[in-house]
């Protein structure tokens, strides 16, 4: 009871196509991520399914119920906003409380739901502060408490972790695949950090100026991407590219090996280089290498890798793990 | 950062602006307070004797003073009401997309710069006059017998008057509030099953109370003081139906030539207004806190 399907969904601006047509089915219980750069058009895609914009021309259907022409609070889901959208002038219990007396329930269901989510989401203490009397990651958790006391047959998610600092987002990130799995509930999230649709998802939907460049589950992406775009967003530090002679002797246009995938050593190795900027994470070092023709590469060697700025050194990419690209930017299998 | 120097440097350069609008305020009102216990009547010059509280024991027992009383509040809530809730059908019109949208919304605040003086006389003879008035051109054209307004009800045509004076400056401020509502909040309530009306009633008019508060304090602080659309329709008349303790004031002044009477009505018309003031600031710390 949560499966969203897309057909040919298409939605234009006036002249401008912001999402060509796209197929997608999103199966009942999956956490699947929505991600891609900046204006592809994510949230376009997520307001088609919630409702809020209409689609120009396509099938959404909810459950298998054709729900393209459905009024937003009709299709059984509920949204998370980037800004919370919390009511400004209702305490924590109103504003959570409030799609259930939309709904018509008793004060006593309502009161009893309420209490029920809050202390799932450890909000008990602050039902009665107003949302501006409330940190950021508190806010976030009203907004979803709201999301969940309907019962919702999908969550959407609109990059809901953007405004928070970066300790607080990873650990709501692992408050919301928490509540994933408590709830088991489909869920449809947003996100521009690759990141998170990495760590969260069961399946990655790839957008590029709106059109899907690959769905699959992280590993997958991560392993097998379909083209040079999935192939550069999906991983960090991203996948180096080299193209020219090096890559024709693979048979491709351009070939993709993983900082991971490259060994370095002081001498010998398929490429020499200098070592530019040594990143030091402590678990790992980044070191940027300037290898001539084939530009900087990124390499991913251990926490203790003694090499400096200026040294020279050798590469070798891992022979299993190259990526081959044709001219069109197409993986070669 | 205000250091103690900084802070002196402040007061004395603030100083001369203070004390000038302090003057500018407290010799008039020294004054009309100084009138306010003299015999003083311009039709019997030279007299000006001390008589205490007599003036004000005449005011406050004129019949006319409890009638201008009650005027002065009809007209602030009549007008207030018409304002607030024409201002926010308005405000919610223009905040809708059509065609032409900025014209409209320039013509809309073109009532307020029309003087009041002038915005009367053409609602006296043009709309409200029972012969010659678009109003009573209307109900003879269905068979009615024309409505003399200024005879009839003349507390209602001047309201009406003074509110089409401020519907303007009521709905530009709602619309200005309403256009700050943010989308996503409204898109929240959508998707929480509200409708559109449950959606103006929790969503949007919680979200205006401040805007609305605003516009409540200055409309009354304006609308106590009605005059010129008063005095160039119904002269306070029929009798004191439409006499207001402004008109009053001028009444006993400059029809009777009584200052010393008309100076302790305006003292009594500010206190009036400071205890309206009174409950009003209260009323909106309230709301602007929240
Ligand atoms: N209401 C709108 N009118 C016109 N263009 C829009 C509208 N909403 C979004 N767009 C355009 O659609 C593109 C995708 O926007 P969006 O879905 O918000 O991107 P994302 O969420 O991936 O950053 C952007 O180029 C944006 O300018
Ligand atoms: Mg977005």
């Amino acid at each position: 009871m949560g499966s969203i399907v897309l057909e040919k969904v298409e939605k234009t601006f006036g002249e401008v196509t912001v999402i060509p047509p796209i197929d997608l089915e999103i199966g009942d219980g999956e956490f699947t991520v929505f991600v891609g750069p900046s204006g592809c058009g994510k949230s376009t895609l997520l307001r088609l399914i919630a409702g809020l914009e209409d689609v120009s021309a396509g099938r959404v259907l909810i459950d298998g119920r054709d729900a393209t022409d459905l009024a937003p609070a009709k299709r059984g889901l509920s949204m998370v906003f980037q800004s919370y959208a919390l009511y400004p002038h209702m305490s924590v219990r109103a504003n959570i409380a409030f799609p259930l007396k939309m709904a018509g329930m008793t004060a006593h269901e309502i009161d009893a739901k309420v209490t029920a989510a809050a202390a799932t989401l450890n909000l008990t203490d602050y039902l009665d502060r107003k949302p501006k009397q409330l940190s950021g990651g508190q806010r976030q958790r009203v907004a979803i408490g709201r999301a969940i006391v309907r019962q919702p047959s999908a969550f959407l998610f609109d990059e809901p972790l953007s405004n928070l600092d970066a300790a607080l987002r990873v650990q709501m990130r692992l408050e919301i695949s928490e509540l994933h799995h408590q709830l088991g509930t489909t869920m449809i999230y947003v996100t521009h950090d690759q990141v998170e649709a990495m760590t969260m998802a069961d399946k990655i939907v790839v957008l590029n100026k709106g059109r899907i460049a690959q769905v699959g589950s992280p590993l997958d992406l991560y392993r097998r991407p379909d083209n040079l775009f999935v192939a550069g967003f999906i991983g960090s530090p991203k996948m180096n590219f080299v193209t020219g002679p090096v890559a024709a002797a693979h048979g491709a246009h351009t070939i993709g090996v993983r900082p991971e995938h490259l060994a370095i050593s002081a001498d010998g190795g398929d490429w020499p280089g200098t070592v530019g900027v040594a990143e030091r994470l402590g678990s790992d070092t980044f070191l940027h290498v300037d290898a001539g023709d084939l530009g900087t590469l990124t390499v991913r060697a251990g926490g203790d890798v003694g090499f400096r700025h200026g040294d020279r050194v050798g590469l070798t990419p891992d022979p299993a793990a190259i990526h081959r690209f044709d001219d069109k930017g197409m993986a070669i299998r | 950062m205000s250091t103690q120097h900084s802070r002196a440097a402040a007061r004395l350069l603030v100083a001369p602006s203070v004390v000038l609008l302090f003057l500018w305020m407290i010799v008039p009102l020294a004054m009309t307070v100084w009138f306010s216990f003299l015999r003083f009547n311009l039709l019997m010059p030279g007299t000006r004797e001390w008589i205490g509280f007599l003036n004000y024991e005449f005011f406050l027992t004129d019949p006319a003073f409890f009638a201008a009383v009650a005027n002065t509040l009809a007209i602030v809530l009549g007008v207030l009401a018409i304002t607030i809730v024409g201002g926010i059908l308005f405000a919610l019109l223009l905040d809708q997309p059509f065609f032409g949208q900025g014209a409209v919304r320039l013509l809309m605040i073109a009532p307020f710069f029309v003087m009041p003086t002038v915005s009367a006389l053409v609602w006296k003879n043009m709309f409200m006059n029972p012969v010659n008035g678009l109003f009573a051109w209307l109900q003879k054209s269905v068979g009615m017998a024309p409505h003399d307004w200024l005879a009839t009800t003349p507390l209602l045509a001047v309201i009406v008057i003074v509110a089409w004076q401020w519907l303007p400056f009521s709905t530009l401020i709602l619309l200005t509030a309403l256009q700050s509502l943010d989308e996503e909040q409204r898109e929240a309530a959508e998707l929480d099953g509200a409708g559109a009306l449950a959606r103006f009633r929790y969503i949007v008019l919680p979200h205006l109370s401040r805007a609305i508060t605003v516009v409540i304090l200055i409309q009354t602080i304006f609308l106590l003081s009605v005059f010129a659309e008063i005095l160039v329709t119904t002269n306070g008349g029929p009798g004191t139906d439409s006499t207001n303790l402004a008109y009053l004031v001028y009444a006993q002044a400059l029809l009777q030539f009584d200052v010393g009477g008309a100076s302790a009505g305006g003292i009594v018309a500010v206190v009036l207004a400071n205890i309206v003031a009174f409950f009003l600031m209260r009323m909106i710390g309230r709301t602007l806190e929240g």
